[in-house]
């Protein structure tokens, strides 16, 4: 199979675009779209400091890499959150990424240990408040992230969401009618208040198989295994749904996310923007400060309860 | 006398395989029963496409893709 562009030997197939693609122009056509991504959305400027969201995937990791390489200001924070042996190696990934490629930019890794900052793991954490544990690393993740964002002065918190996490998303999204979620799916959200980071999605129009292509071109040593917490989640059998649908159909993953997204735009222009409605809605929670729909945020909220239980 | 085979390793979930070759990418995905949106084909540590003939003396990394909760 040859390069649709220059006719060198090929080394991804990319059935949505109906072409094959050789390492350079590959290369060429991922940090196009992540260029396009970022002024569709005006994401950031080469003069804003990044915070980069990272796990030790290839999603998180082959997003600091392309940001570094486009010239842009990002350092990037990890949070450990405690899960045995995958936290251990997930940590080493990150760490290794950041000798090895991020200090050659003079670009800096934050860690936060959630074990030694909350008093124990994310699992333990999870059974003291009787919530699963991918509904608790989401609350924990989300608030540390946005904490350190804006304590440390960051212009925008970047995360490696991608086009099947967004489309998977935003499938079980409407098929539960959860309008209000459907509001908030856009790959950048403002700092509509105080005590919020603005967050941006710069590889939402990248598919997991392409990020992952990339990382393996580009010898991005990344934690292949999955969270052994995520096993039988919801989100994995949306994605394989859509990849059968993706395969009988190429492009259908791209069309179901884009165009809701010019959808949505459009419903804005009528409906008012995200920071009309956030700064109609939330206030500063009572406990921390970061804004919040209740009194005390659900972070507080989960923290008290644990802390009820210890 | 035994044939050699090429050797697949699949992650998630974790197989150790052998099959014999030649044979292409897109019919080794086919016979696992994989899709191909879900994988990446590896062969030494170079990514190849599915029209790829595939031999007895490759080591072969097919890598899901699919990741997060």
């Amino acid at each position: 199979m040859r390069c649709r562009k220059c006719a060198h030997p090929a080394v991804i197939k990319m059935p949505r675009h109906n072409t094959s693609l050789c390492k350079d122009c590959f290369t060429e056509f991922v940090h196009t779209q992540v260029r396009r991504a970022i002024k569709a959305h005006r994401m950031f400027t080469a003069d804003d400091r990044i915070l980069v969201a990272v796990s030790g995937g290839k999603d998180s990791l082959t997003l600091w890499a392309i940001l570094l390489k486009l010239g842009y200001r990002a350092d990037a924070l990890y949070v450990d959150l405690g899960i045995g042996d995958y936290s251990t190696r997930s940590r080493q990934k990150v760490q290794c990424f950041t000798d090895t490629v991020a200090a050659a930019f003079q670009s800096t890794l934050h860690v936060h240990t959630v074990e030694r900052e909350q008093g124990a793991g994310i699992r333990e954490l999870a059974m003291l408040v009787h919530r699963p544990t991918c509904s608790t690393c989401g609350t924990m993740k989300r608030y540390q992230f946005n904490r350190v964002a804006v304590e440390q002065d960051y212009d925008v918190m970047a995360t490696g969401h991608n086009l099947d996490d967004e489309a998977a998303r935003l499938l079980g999204n409407v098929l539960h009618w959860q309008t209000d979620y459907l509001d908030k799916q856009t790959p950048a959200l403002p700092a509509s208040l105080d005590g919020f980071a603005k967050k941006v999605k710069p590889l939402y129009r990248l598919t997991e198989r392409e990020i992952a292509a990339y990382a393996v071109i580009h010898h991005i040593d990344y934690i292949v295994d999955e969270c052994p917490m995520a096993k039988g989640s919801k989100m994995l059998t949306y994605k394989h749904a859509l990849n059968r649908l993706e395969t009988d159909s190429p492009g259908t993953k791209h069309t179901f996310y884009l165009t809701f997204l010019d959808r949505q735009a459009k419903q804005q222009e009528t409906n008012g923007k995200i920071t009309e409605q956030d700064r109609q809605r939330l206030h500063p929670c009572t406990t921390c400060g970061q804004p919040t729909s209740t009194d005390v945020c659900s972070y507080c909220q989960m923290m008290a309860k644990a802390k009820a239980h210890v | 006398m035994i044939r050699p085979a090429m050797k697949v390793l699949v992650t998630n979930p974790h197989q150790e395989l052998e099959v014999p070759g030649p044979t292409r990418v897109q019919q080794l995905l086919k016979r696992l029963d994989l899709t191909p949106e879900a994988y990446l084909v590896i062969r030494g540590d170079e990514l190849v496409t599915e029209d790829t003939v595939l031999q007895d003396s490759d080591s072969i990394e097919i890598r899901s893709v699919i990741s997060g909760g």
